[in-house]
């Protein structure tokens, strides 16, 4: 990686130092970028690396080739995508499930939080707290075995309660029909407790005279959660949705990697998903990087735009 | 703050009501949160021959499931490996995340900004799985533990983190350092790092979960099954695949099918729990509002 030949002069120096060439100061310097080397090297081999290889999307990439050997194939595996019955399956599944996920993620980490810091009860408070973050950390596998544990056919706990009261036992997560509402409930359980800690610092970050002054004033504490918490939680909001608009097309690989099954493809193959069978296990390793670097490219325009409107709304963006 | 304020007056009617709906959908989240975790936890001690059921615990508690996973050698061999993963995989990740967050977190390096968005670049848009699956591969790296622990070396988020944290540490120390004398690496691990220990710990905690979880990377990136931590097994033993490797313990088993299976959830879940709350007591700090910038 070279060093900015045309950085402007560095801003807060301490002491107004005589202007030196630029040789100089790369030179006074050189300690750094020593320790830059791992890291840059890092970044260069493993994640500029692979931008370089993604040309195999346009190509027909055959492995003893290599991907600089392989002949170019044009747009052949972005239009073969494109025309597939795939296609539309693929984006369907995506964006329900992505757009579930967020329409119905957002308002129990707000209410979540919002109670939080209402409670009086200090101790339920941070109970609840605590245990929600919990299973942020959990991985999907082990949710898989919680779910497991609650919706299996035979011994799950959901179904132990259908049986008792008379109904029929339902494979939740091998039944094209419930398989989406457990991808989002499990996202929910599992993220809810550590999505509101975003909502609970813009809380806290409310000036308490507010609250003081609502109280003065005879404002029940319905409206004063209405007049001054939710507006103090506005930004935040906005920016989390925005962002969260931004990555619209990932639908959450690693979970329905580990919970889907062959039944329910119709209904859960995402496009990462798709991505993963077709390029590793069929070795279609052009078209799937193909698909890839669409979903990427989408990715990308819709996030720059989502951050762009953030700072717009809010004054505030993530990059 | 307010509870002194209000608590004097009289609760009225409409105040109780709202108390009452805050306190319900606390212990909501409590309970909805923890009976999943619990009733698994049951499930593991169920006897063989008993049903397991929320509301009945097991008439006595049966570790022997516990006993015939740690019997087998398959599983401790995953366990093993889990560990390399992620005490090598912090290793390395907290190496190059502190040498390359440091430089970075100073103003006065030429180039910085460049360096910065370039590595910002790569958060924003990757090429996708196959052309990377396809470095490892030209690199050798497909069954080599270090396939897992470059490829994660870095989280561009908790490099920007530390990288926030450094920049507001105060500079008249590190001068002072350096007019005696001191080399840039003299001040990183003997002024920067004692300063930075909250971050420090919180972010090698971050990069500790992230490496224990490594589901997707060990099926990417190793054929060998010998090589697979405790998650990829978990999912085989839940999922009843290679069920070759398990057939012994469930043919002539002692303990019921289901109680194996919790147990290896249990297993997998331990070190998370023991260190949840050293976690819990750290990430809150720095984390949370250090990536929206102003």
């Amino acid at each position: 990686m070279k060093p900015d030949l045309t950085a402007e002069p560095p801003q807060d120096t301490p002491l107004p130092r005589p202007k030196t060439s630029t040789l100089k100061r790369l030179m006074r310097h050189q300690a750094l970028y020593v320790l830059l080397i791992p890291g840059l090297l890092y970044f260069v081999v493993f994640r500029y690396w692979p931008l370089w290889n993604a040309q195999i999307a346009f190509k027909d990439f055959n492995p003893t080739l290599g991907v600089e050997g392989s002949p170019w194939a044009g747009f052949k595996y972005f239009i073969q995508f494109f025309e597939s019955f795939y296609f539309s399956q693929l984006m369907t599944n995506t964006l329900i499930i992505s757009v579930a996920k967020l329409v119905l993620g957002i308002p129990p980490a707000i209410i979540l939080a919002i109670a939080i810091h209402e409670a009086r009860l200090k101790w339920l408070a941070r109970g609840a707290q605590t245990v929600s973050y919990l299973p942020h950390f959990l991985s999907w596998v082990i949710v898989f075995g919680v779910l497991l544990a609650l919706l299996s056919p035979s011994e799950g706990l959901v179904n132990q309660a259908i049986g008792a009261l008379g109904g029929d036992t339902i494979p939740f997560l091998t039944s094209p029909e419930f398989f989406r509402s457990v991808i989002v409930l499990s996202d929910i359980w599992k993220e809810t407790g550590w999505g509101a800690i975003l909502y609970l610092a813009a809380l806290l970050s409310i000036n308490p005279t507010l609250y003081e002054a609502a109280e003065v004033d005879g404002a029940t504490r319905w409206q004063r959660i209405w007049h001054i918490s939710i507006p103090g939680m506005l930004d935040v909001i906005i920016l989390v949705t925005l962002l969260r608009l931004g990555h619209i097309l990932d639908a959450g690989f690693g979970q329905i990697f580990v919970l889907y099954s062959l039944p329910v493809y119709s209904v859960a193959d995402v496009i990462d998903t798709w991505v993963y069978r077709q390029g590793i296990q069929n070795f279609q390793f052009s078209l799937a990087t193909a698909v890839g670097l669409f979903k990427g490219l989408i990715g990308l325009a819709l996030i720059l735009t989502a951050n762009r409107m953030a700072q717009r709304f809010s004054g505030r963006g993530l990059y | 703050m307010e509870d002194t304020l209000t608590s004097r007056k009289p609760r009225t009617r409409d105040d109780l009501l709202f108390d009452g709906l805050i306190n319900g959908i606390l212990l909501f989240v409590l309970i909805v949160t923890l009976i999943p975790l619990v009733y698994v936890v049951m499930v593991s001690v169920t006897p063989m021959g008993e049903k397991s059921s929320l509301f009945l615990p097991p008439t006595q508690w049966s570790f022997s499931a516990y006993i015939e996973l740690l019997k087998q050698p398959a599983m401790l061999r995953a366990g093993l490996n889990s560990v390399i993963i992620t005490v090598g995989g912090v290793l390395v990740s907290m190496i190059v995340t502190v040498l390359t967050a440091y430089p970075l977190s100073r103003r006065d390096l030429p180039g910085r900004k460049i360096i910065s968005g370039l590595i910002l670049f790569t958060f924003l848009f990757n090429a996708g799985l196959i052309p990377l699956y396809l470095v490892i591969r030209d690199l050798g790296l497909i069954n080599s533990y270090w396939a897992l622990l470059l490829n994660g070396a870095v989280s561009v988020y908790n490099l920007f983190v530390m990288k926030n944290f450094f920049e507001n540490l105060p500079d008249s120390l590190e001068e002072a350092a350096r007019i005696d004398g001191a080399s840039e690496l003299q001040i990183l691990w003997h002024i920067v790092m004692p300063l930075s220990k909250p971050i420090l710990l919180t972010i090698g905690l971050f990069y500790a979960v992230t490496s224990w979880n490594n589901f997707f990377d060990p099926i990417l990136f190793f054929s060998d099954r010998e090589m697979m931590p405790l998650p990829v097994i978990l999912r085989d033993i839940l999922t009843g695949l290679n069920s070759a490797d398990y057939a012994e313990s469930t043919s002539n088993t002692t303990s019921h099918p289901e109680a194996l299976k919790m147990a290896a959830v249990v297993l997998t879940t331990l070190p998370m729990l023991l260190i949840y709350p050293w976690i819990q007591k750290y990430f809150t700090r720095g984390t949370l509002t250090g990536g929206v910038k102003e």
